[in-house]
């Protein structure tokens, strides 16, 4: 019976070294040859909010109608798209926030990422409050008169301190600090996502109840919503270096596009077009709220666009 | 720690067990336990007082840590710089992720080339012949035509191919691996024991806290998505045909060794087709658990339906997340179906000689979908579809407009149970809550239990979350109660009305399968970015099995046993709550227990909705890319499982 079993036991073992030494028969393809150019089909990341699905329709749009690519999107978050780019399994990314981490990784350190240029868009984050509040009591929008209203913004889940609504964890934020730091009688809750956040502003907003959240712009439910933005101490180059530290409100960020190294230097025409790529955040601003106010998709939203815009984005074609 | 894999199979084992203590000594055993009671709480107060002396009160002391990020977030940074020209990448891993995404593309073509017609024909046909040839063969295909009418109807033709070629790839993938484990466990007891607690953390490690590592071992879409559901899905096989094969009749194999077998020949002549049903429930479970995972695919760029609820999302897009959910739903409610039917249908088909029989019957099928893929239809045509998201998103809008008053309830719950209950916990002195535990844990099970348990509970303070940890406990806490109390109601209700059973059952499967990210908007709208969101999204997911497994408990009541207490005029109350429940214990204790494991499945999802705590930490482990902080927390999930799980659940298979 023990030498049965140790018998099995080297059968299973030699099967499972067989099946390993076959697949090790060759190096696998690490998928980059498929990468660059050859097939005219060019690969993009759609991020998780609606401004940035906006460009890829439209830059989608382009490319198929008028320059006879192939586009492909895939959706994932905002880090591993970073990781994806770098690796080749997608060609760019048309919208980044700033990641400081990974591009020092990617672009200075190992080189398989490229800066793309601005797209022309400007974000910025913020500590933001509903019009209709800030009309009824206007000394709310400066940061040093918001512990006089804590009270308004309490929730159940704030206990006694006002509640500062947080989105996705995607988002760089560095609100807990600030809080510290100026000493506000705040609390931030974390939505968790920020299809959450949204439906919970939407909902004060029907129900004009006062709200104090973390937001920016562009962003299409401002359209929707209007919200007025707290004046909080005066951001200046490096205040936020220590994370611990901040006591300042948060930059203009010019929104940047990165490229793949290797589509870069082979992508031709599609990299090229891409590179040119610039709009206004009121122009992506008209595609996000067709898509997301609107509710048409995005191809439908892009084509209406590329259609009544066509001087903008000829410019962007590539000289032939 | 049973998944909801062995929900099905369980009840029966457990009221058998039960049936069978020693029913002799009753009064003796009551003394001893109460003494024991005695000792054990004079023994407590006495640590108690100890404790407080020596050790203090307050949260977990910041000596006693160990952070084990540093080391997690050092091993996701030496993949990404060595996944291109490592070995171990180049001849092994990567061979791995490309032989997925072909896999999956290759079923995805073939699907593609079928044609509408093909696929629907197939569906319809296999599900036919799967359920035999009577009334319910019909019924089971009628079933699967119009699961895929509606799919096509909806818009979602091309996603739910998509969606079916990977779920194609990682139900196989995960049925082999899973009979491999299921063989070894079932063959001997010491790799069963071994193999338990790997089970169990393949299904309560959230699947957002090893997703990264996956993603970057490799890389994005099809492989990451692929690898996780198998692990995911992979234990309900393991562990029902290691059942199956313990469970074998008995007579049956002395019969086999009398015939002066050999072990192997007893494996595959006897044992094997004994656990044929129970592996095929398995295969049922492992169906549906990859399914739950098709929205987590899609967090990694999987494609497919996931993808659809995904990005509705983005846009709060109610009507477009529900109409990519609903083809999840369907598709789930054809596979269960169909796999339920060929498991039971063993013999039902049509009597043997009958041309419709067999090998002919599977010929003519293949034949059919052959004639259907000729006719090369492409897509679902575009003609024939109808958008729902506009009715739905206008009655979702109805709904949080008119029904304000849940956003008071939400409140009042946070107050008045929520704030308490976790105050509580974090006011209790960090061993007392270990105390706590282990005296829980004890008094439940026994002395391996308890050590067990407070084991668990120490790990989560040395990982340096213990206020993350018990925030999230008092949740689960409050949201087992609510979900048990609806559940026992409901489920007496549905074992003494047979006809409402038939009725909800639609609407379980649903709560079961709709992706969680479909009612995560009108969940937020109606009751806030609040805990109480993650509570109620966690009751509505547990709420089923707790319900489901109730009643079938109380259906499995002795009928006699009933029938004397009717005969001695007990009424309807008495012989509910004299007879009916205590003799169902065991199967309310294993719905106690699964409502554990599930409500705990969905903490992560809670972290979207306003949860907080450790689902956030989950997901925020996941979006920044910062391993360390994901796994921890998934860690922390494991370990409260543990904890909940030895004190809520008898030890049934150790005696006293």
């Amino acid at each position: 019976m023990r030498t049965a079993r140790t018998l099995r036991t080297a059968v299973a073992v030699a099967g499972a070294l067989g099946v390993l030494s076959l697949t090790a028969c060759g190096a696998a393809d690490t998928g980059k040859s498929t990468a660059a150019g050859g097939d005219k089909t060019v690969k993009l990341t759609v991020p998780s909010w609606v401004g940035a699905q906006a460009n890829v329709a439209v830059a989608k749009q382009i490319l198929e109608e008028e320059l006879g690519y192939k586009v492909k999107t895939q959706q994932m978050g905002e880090v591993l798209a970073w990781d994806a780019l770098s690796k080749g399994d997608i060609d760019a990314i048309l919208e980044d926030w700033g990641h400081p981490k990974e591009e020092k990784q990617y672009v200075e350190t190992k080189k398989t990422v490229v800066k793309g240029g601005d797209l022309g868009v400007t974000g910025h984050i913020g500590w933001f409050v509903p019009k209709y509040f800030a009309d009824e009591h206007p000394d709310v929008t400066d940061w040093k008169n918001l512990n006089k209203y804590a009270e308004e913004f309490r929730t159940a889940e704030s206990g006694q301190k006002g509640e500062l609504l947080e989105g996705s964890p995607d988002y760089v934020t560095h609100d807990d600090a600030i809080i510290n730091n100026l000493k506000l009688n705040l609390k931030t809750k974390y939505a968790g996502s920020e299809a959450a956040q949204i439906t919970a502003i939407k909902k004060y907003a029907k129900a004009k109840k006062p709200f104090l959240t973390y937001w920016w712009t562009p962003q299409w439910l401002n359209a929707e919503v209007d919200m007025v933005e707290v004046k909080l101490p005066e951001y200046k180059e490096g205040c936020d270096a220590d994370p611990k530290k901040v006591a300042c409100a948060y930059p203009h960020t010019p929104l940047q596009k990165f490229l793949n190294a290797d589509f870069a230097k082979n992508g031709g025409e599609a990299a090229e077009f891409l590179e040119n790529f610039n709009w206004t955040t009121e122009q992506q601003n008209e595609v996000a709220l067709m898509i997301a106010g609107e509710k048409m998709s995005p191809e439908a939203a892009a084509e209406k666009w590329v259609k009544e815009n066509e001087a903008t984005w000829k410019a962007w074609l590539p000289k032939k | 720690m049973s998944a909801t894999a062995t929900t099905v199979s369980k009840p029966g084992t457990g009221a058998g067990e039960a049936r069978t203590r020693p029913s002799g000594g009753g009064l003796r055993d009551a003394v001893r336990r109460r003494r024991g009671l005695f000792a054990g709480g004079g023994a407590l107060a006495a640590l108690l007082v100890l404790g407080a002396v020596l050790l203090g009160g307050g949260t977990w002391p910041a000596g006693l840590t160990a952070d084990i990020s540093g080391p997690l977030d050092a091993a996701n940074e030496w993949i990404v710089d060595n996944r291109d020209s490592h070995p171990l990448f180049l001849y092994f891993l990567l061979h791995l992720s490309n032989t997925a995404t072909d896999a999956v593309n290759a079923v995805y073509q073939g699907l593609d080339a079928l044609g509408w017609l093909g696929v629907t024909a197939a569906a319809v046909l296999v599900a036919w012949r799967a359920a035999g040839l009577g009334r319910r063969g019909l019924r089971v295909a009628l079933t699967a035509l119009g699961a895929f009418a509606v799919c096509g109807l909806l818009g979602m033709w091309d996603a739910t191919l998509l969606t079916i070629a990977l779920m194609v790839v990682s139900v196989a993938a995960a049925a082999v691996l899973g009979t491999l484990i299921g063989l070894a466990a079932g063959l001997s007891d010491r790799v069963d024991r071994a193999l338990r607690p790997v089970l169990d953390t393949m299904q309560v490690m959230p699947a957002f806290a090893y997703l990264l590592p996956f993603v970057l071992v490799f890389g994005t879409g099809t492989p990451a998505a692929l690898f996780c559901t198998v692990i995911y899905a992979a234990p309900p096989m393991a562990r029902l045909t290691a059942l199956g094969l313990r469970g074998a009749d008995p007579a049956a194999l002395e019969a086999a060794v009398s015939l002066g077998t050999n072990g192997r020949q007893r494996l595959w002549t006897a044992r094997l087709p004994l656990a044929r049903r129970q592996m095929l429930l398995g295969l049922n479970q492992t169906i549906m658990m990859a399914l739950s995972m098709v929205v987590i695919a899609a967090l990694v760029g999987a494609g497919g339906l996931g993808e659809e609820v995904y990005s509705a999302l983005a846009t709060t897009d109610v009507g477009k997340a529900f109409a990519a959910g609903l083809p999840i739903v369907l598709i789930a409610v054809w596979l269960d179906r169909t796999t339920a039917a060929a498991g039971d249908g063993t013999g039902a088909s049509a009597p043997a000689g009958s041309w419709l029989h067999g090998g002919r019957a599977w010929a003519l099928v293949a034949a059919a979908v052959a004639a259907a893929a000729a006719v090369r239809t492409a897509g679902w045509p575009d003609a024939w579809t109808y958008d729902i998201s506009t009715p739905v998103n206008r009655a979702q809008e109805w709904i949080t407009a008119n029904l304000t008053f849940t956003e008071v309830w939400a409140r009042e719950f946070t107050v008045w149970l929520l704030n308490p209950l976790r105050d509580a916990l974090l006011w209790l002195p960090w061993w007392s809550v270990l105390l706590l535990v282990a005296a829980a844990a004890r008094l439940v099970g026994n002395w391996l239990s308890a050590v067990t348990a407070t084991v668990a509970m120490a790990a989560i303070g040395v990982l340096g979350v213990w206020t993350k940890s018990l925030n999230t406990l008092s949740q689960v806490l409050a949201a087992l109660v609510v979900t048990l109390v609806l559940g026992f109601l409901a489920g007496v209700l549905c074992a003494r009305a047979g006809r409402l059973e038939r009725w909800v059952r639609p609407l379980l499967d649903a709560m079961q399968t709709m992706p969680q990210f479909v009612y995560l908007i009108p969940v937020v709208a109606l009751f806030g970015a609040t805990r109480t969101s993650a509570i109620v999204a966690a009751v509505v997911y547990a709420l089923p099995a707790v319900v489901r497994i109730t009643t079938q408990g109380l259906r499995e009541v002795d009928p006699a046993a009933v029938e004397a207490s009717r005969s001695l005029g007990a009424s309807t109350r008495q012989q509910l709550f004299g007879v009916q429940l205590p003799l169902a214990r065991p199967a309310l204790q294993l719905a106690v227990n699964q409502g554990v494991v599930l409500v705990l499945a969905v903490v992560v999802v809670g972290g979207l909705v306003g949860g907080g705590a450790l689902g956030y930490d989950v997901i925020k482990g996941l979006s920044r890319g910062e391993m360390g902080l994901g796994m921890t927390a998934g860690i922390a999930i494991v370990c409260l499982g543990l904890v909940l799980d030895r004190v809520t659940q008898r030890t049934s298979r150790t005696p006293r």
